[in-house]
């Protein structure tokens, strides 16, 4: 049957005023949304496959084309609105799972705009960043409950306690977990190499680590998931600290999947899988089915690294999330990432995406306010994750009783994502999400490394401006330190969960 | 140091660019037998036709001279070399000494014993006197019919150039064809067409055995074949063989030209030849022989004048090429074009593409998986490829079935090779 | 000297290079003037090519011992003798393809301008040559890199 009740999301517009015919544009589009038209020697467009990734548009020379949302096909309706009934008729002609990509994309409400920050007035003096020291470094791993330290006769201190492995981090704010696959050689390597010029880390993902990006494992955390690809002793022990993989943001309580035509020669020997396979993370561990069997598995791998690595757990922000991370912590873990509901992915079923899990602001104070109740916030490192968009929400995740932050989307959009939401699809047009060869190098990897160490070095330099602005001159200082954020239009019950007093207060 | 160059072309220039590069100090002098600032032989027909000025005739700048330190003595032609004396003496009987010593003399036409060539209106067609006397045959004389003797490279060039200046002209050629040393039968076919779309006759396999004059002047020609061609004025464009009898009684040793070794330097001390007066290597043929083309002039005399200035350079040989447009058909011709035509040798196989339509004719002889020539008419671009594949003598059997498409250019190398060729790490793979 | 040099594991095959090469060598400077009305008389001096995933931009490599200089009987073609550029003078050049039949990569060809010969100039008076300004996966760079 035709698929004829499903209409083009987008509308490509063309000044033909302006339109040289250079065909860059059919050239980039990997949708074969533009065209030549031999015979009447002109560029021209079909709407209908366009993503909305604005390739065409941004690398047009004269930006004679613009991409603007379908005009209305449908009659207003509050409820029923286009997107709805797009959805409906797309099933109804497919039958299957809708997919999507990246985080969250509904208006829901996003608290980091409605927390506000401190600065100080009169009374206690602001920190100039440029003129004083102002400490970024942080680091991640378990915390002892108390040091003990000794007086030599000729009057040094020496610290008697020993430390638990440490991750140090120049500045709070790391790489979320990608795998190699999901997303492309190029990428990976750009943020491996950015992770290692700013002094933090990036994240495998739960897809091995390919032997280029080896030299760098000093500067990356490596998962071991559902699916344990790639894993070996030697994966473990390269890697500068090792994260339990047990949900993501964006889709909690569900598996992952790479498709088989992805899974070329290189994947393949990167995860440790037949070539041209699938590549089927479980939804659960099959060896995890509670808080103890976590415990093994965390002290399984602490035993293989001989105890010489944080070893961490990445949970998706559910209903429970602070009961969960109390359990992750007795378990033995040095670092909890708690992955918010708008956290991304490469690809999940719009419903789950869009509807399944909590907010990373009410997960985090929540996780936080429990650790602290608990006594055992010393004991592991909060990583927070689920859509970073400025050094603003960093700074207020810090507040709110982060350690640091990851951020995976904002990296993408760094290198270039214009968040059209295709990742699934494996035609990205910016050389991220995919492994087509002529797509892949759309990325060039210097390019995409200082990309990443500039928006890295941007946001730490604000940060610092902030942390100064409110007269603190070390981020450990500002950690948990909730007197310095108000809401602005929160209820009673919120601003009770986020541990806040309402500005005015 | 004291050089002393004899000779004004592309072989000379070359030399003086390359000396001038090395020793700053050293006292360059030049004798040339023309009266002229540096000029382009080739362009003489360009200058008969009309399409360039005599100002854009110069080889180099006006200042090139001067800019290179060069004491020129233009009209002085030279008459007797004498190694033992490290001097050479000129026609009008000045000498000059040097430490070293090029010769650069190129190439003299080469005129066949026809009855009555002494004749008005009957004209050689390698240097700007030729045009000079032409021109002034053309103003003085009603000429409407012209004869070119020799269908290769100066004939078709003189050929074109006196269609140009609205004259009926007639090719007269000895060999089967056209070009019949660069081109094969096809080939040399089209142009004929190309020719002949144009107004002009052309006579195969036949040549001038009579001159046939009144007055002192011509008045037509006499063919081998019987027949009469009526005509105003005869080219005689043969060829040109190596201008080496003012070497009579120099000891420096010559064959067809003045034989030299991979430095360019002479049987005689300190004496060094380049350009169209010398033998050097064939690439394609491992023998010595005169090739004389422009680009190989130019590169001997560099080679020459860089040894010359004591650094150590070797000249690693030529080959033939060409690129000639007769009536808009752009033809290249590189390396031995013909040499698999008749030949059963396994190791010999010949590639055509014929597009009649678009006017192309491209051909690639290949010998045992190596390419030694090809031909191209039509499509020309990217001919530079071909003729680095020919010379480096690498094997392209594995390019076979794209060497003649349309599409074929750098990207169908081996990577390997691209890398070399783009002079050191120019695209990255 | 700076030369310009391709990756060509970078290239994207988009062809910006072209334009904005032609652009720079049109009479407007503007793109869409140059692209429209000026298009058919001008030449881009750099070419993509391109055969399925290999492609990269080709312009003239400025040879320490040109073929084309050699080879050029008219004079048209020179050393800069301060940049080391190699320059082509169309109002020189006659079209005789000799350059072009010496080229061993094919950087020379028959130019749009008329019957003369086109290479790229590196874009004289230009800090950086318009292609590598305008490559937009820096897979143009100019550099200087000993040899």
């Amino acid at each position: 049957m035709r698929k004829w009740l499903v209409e083009p999301d987008f509308l490509v517009e063309r000044d033909l005023d302006r339109c040289i015919n250079c065909q860059v544009c059919v050239r980039q589009c990997a949708n074969d949304v533009h065209y030549y038209d031999e015979e009447g020697e002109l560029v021209a467009s079909d709407s209908e496959h366009c993503v909305g990734c604005h390739r065409c548009a941004t690398l047009c020379p004269t930006k004679a084309i613009s991409i603007q949302e379908a005009p209305l096909q449908f009659r207003p309706n509050g409820n029923w609105t286009a997107e709805r009934i797009r959805a409906v008729y797309k099933q109804a002609e497919g039958g299957g799972i809708l997919l999507t990509a990246m985080g969250n994309d509904r208006p829901l409400p996003v608290l980091w705009d409605s927390l506000l920050l401190n600065a100080s007035q009169v009374t206690n003096p602001s920190i100039d960043p440029l003129r004083e020291p102002m400490e970024l470094v942080t680091f991640l791993g378990r915390k002892p409950d108390r040091v003990k330290v000794s007086a030599a006769a000729d009057g040094h201190v020496r610290l008697e306690t020993q430390l638990g492995p440490q991750l140090r981090l120049q500045t709070p704010i790391m790489f979320s977990a990608m795998s190699y696959g999901s997303i492309s050689y190029n990428a990976s390597l750009s943020l491996a190499r950015a992770a290692r010029e700013a002094g933090t880390f990036a994240n495998s993902g739960e897809g091995g680590l390919h032997r280029d990006f080896r030299p760098y494992a000093d500067n990356m955390i490596v998962q071991v998931a559902s699916g344990r690809f790639g894993v070996d002793v030697d994966y473990l022990n390269l890697a500068a600290a090792v994260e339990i993989k047990i949900g993501q943001g964006a889709k909690p309580g569900i598996g992952g999947h790479l498709p088989a035509e992805k899974v070329d020669a290189e994947i393949s020997a990167t995860r440790m899988i037949p070539e041209r396979t699938d590549a089927l993370s479980p939804a659960p561990h099959h060896d995890i089915y509670s808080i103890e069997d976590l415990r093994q598995l965390i002290f399984a791998l602490k035993e293989a690294t001989r105890y010489g690595k944080p070893v961490g757990v990445k949970i998706s922000a559910v209903h429970n999330v602070a009961a969960i991370a109390s359990g992750c912590v007795r378990a033995g873990a040095d670092f909890v990432s708690i992955d918010g509901v708008r956290g991304g992915t490469g690809a999940a079923p719009t419903v789950i995406r869009d509807h399944v899990g909590i907010p990373i602001e009410l997960a985090l104070a929540a996780v936080d306010s429990r650790l602290r109740e608990e006594g055992i916030r010393n004991q592991a490192s909060i990583v927070a994750a689920g859509s970073f968009r400025s050094s603003g929400d960093v700074i207020k995740a810090i507040a709110l009783g982060a350690d640091a932050v990851y951020i995976g989307t904002a990296a993408l959009v760094a290198m270039g994502c214009h968040l059209c939401q295709r990742c699934y699809t494996g035609k990205c047009n910016w050389g991220i999400a995919t492994q087509d060869p002529t797509l892949t190098k759309r990325l060039n990897p210097d390019v995409g490394t200082r990309r990443l160490t500039n928006l890295l070095r941007g946001w730490s330099l604000e940060i610092k401006e902030m942390l100064g602005g409110m007269g603190i001159n070390a981020i450990e200082s500002l950690r948990g330190n909730r007197e310095h954020l108000r809401g602005v239009g929160l209820g009673d019950r919120e601003l009770n969960i986020l541990g806040i007093k309402a500005a005015g207060e | 140091m004291n050089y002393l160059i004899v000779g004004n072309s592309a072989a000379a220039v070359g030399a003086i660019e390359a000396i001038r590069a090395a020793d700053h100090d050293g006292r360059i002098t030049l004798l040339a037998a023309e009266p002229d600032h540096t000029y382009s032989r080739p362009l003489i027909s360009y200058l008969l036709a009309g399409k360039v000025a005599g100002e854009r005739m110069s080889y180099r700048p006006a200042d090139f001279y001067e800019a290179h330190g060069v004491e020129a003595h233009l009209g002085e032609e030279v008459a007797r070399v004498d190694p033992a004396a490290r001097a050479v003496t000129t026609a009008a009987g000045h000498r000059f000494e040097y430490d070293r010593l090029l010769l650069a003399t190129g190439g003299k036409p080469f005129v066949p014993p026809i009855a009555g060539l002494d004749t008005g209106g009957v004209f050689t067609f390698t240097q700007w006197d030729d045009v000079r006397r032409i021109e002034s045959h053309l103003a003085e004389h009603a000429v409407r019919d012209a004869v070119v003797l020799g269908g290769g490279m100066i004939g078709l060039k003189a050929a074109e150039a006196l269609m140009a200046r609205g004259l009926k002209v007639t090719i007269v050629e000895l060999a089967d064809r056209l070009l019949s040393t660069t081109l094969d039968a096809e080939a040399g076919a089209i142009l004929v067409e190309a020719l002949r779309c144009r107004d002009a006759a052309v006579c195969l396999q036949t040549t001038v055995d009579r001159v046939l004059s009144r007055g002192g002047m011509i008045q037509g020609v006499h063919l081998t074949n019987d027949f009469e061609i009526y005509c105003q004025m005869l080219v005689v464009a043969i060829g040109v063989v190596p201008n080496v009898a003012f070497l009579a009684g120099s000891g420096i040793a010559t064959r067809r030209g003045i034989v030299v070794d991979e430095r360019m330097r002479t049987s005689a001390e300190d004496v060094y030849a380049a350009g169209d007066v010398v033998e050097a290597d064939d690439v394609l043929l491992g023998e010595k022989r005169p090739i004389p083309i422009l680009p190989l002039a130019y590169r001997q005399g560099f080679v020459a004048g860089r040894n010359m200035a004591g650094l150590d350079e070797c000249y690693h040989g030529g080959m033939a090429m060409n690129s000639i447009e007769i009536c808009d058909v752009p033809t290249i011709s590189i390396g031995r074009t013909t040499v698999c035509d008749n030949c059963s040798d396994e190791g010999c196989e010949v590639l055509v593409r014929r597009d009649a339509k678009q006017g192309i004719y491209k051909k690639v002889v290949l010998r045992e998986g190596r390419m030694v020539g090809v031909i191209l008419v039509g499509e020309i671009d990217n001919a530079g490829i071909f003729a680095g594949l020919i010379e480096r003598q690498l094997n392209v059997e594995a390019l076979k079935p794209l060497l003649l498409s349309s599409e074929f250019g750098l990207l169908s190398l081996d990577s390997e090779y691209r890398k070399h060729m783009v002079s050191g790490p120019g695209i990255e793979v | 000297m700076k030369r310009i040099f391709a990756k060509e594991h970078l290239c994207i095959g988009c062809r910006l290079c072209e334009v904005h090469c032609l652009v720079q060598h049109s009479k407007s400077k503007r793109i869409i003037t140059a692209m429209t009305r000026e298009k058919s008389h001008i030449t881009p001096r750099v070419r993509v090519q391109e055969s399925g995933q290999v492609t990269f931009a080709l312009q003239c490599r400025h040879c320490e011992r040109p073929r084309c200089l050699e080879a050029c009987m008219t004079g048209a073609i020179t050393r800069d003798p301060k940049t080391g550029i190699i320059l082509h003078d169309a109002d020189k050049c006659v079209g005789c393809w000799m350059c072009l039949m010496s080229c061993p990569v094919g950087a020379i060809q028959r130019g749009r301008e008329g019957h003369v010969a086109s290479k790229c100039d590196l874009c004289q008076g230009l800090d950086v040559p318009a292609c590598v300004e305008n490559c937009p996966n820096e897979a143009l760079v100019f550099e200087e890199r000993s040899r």
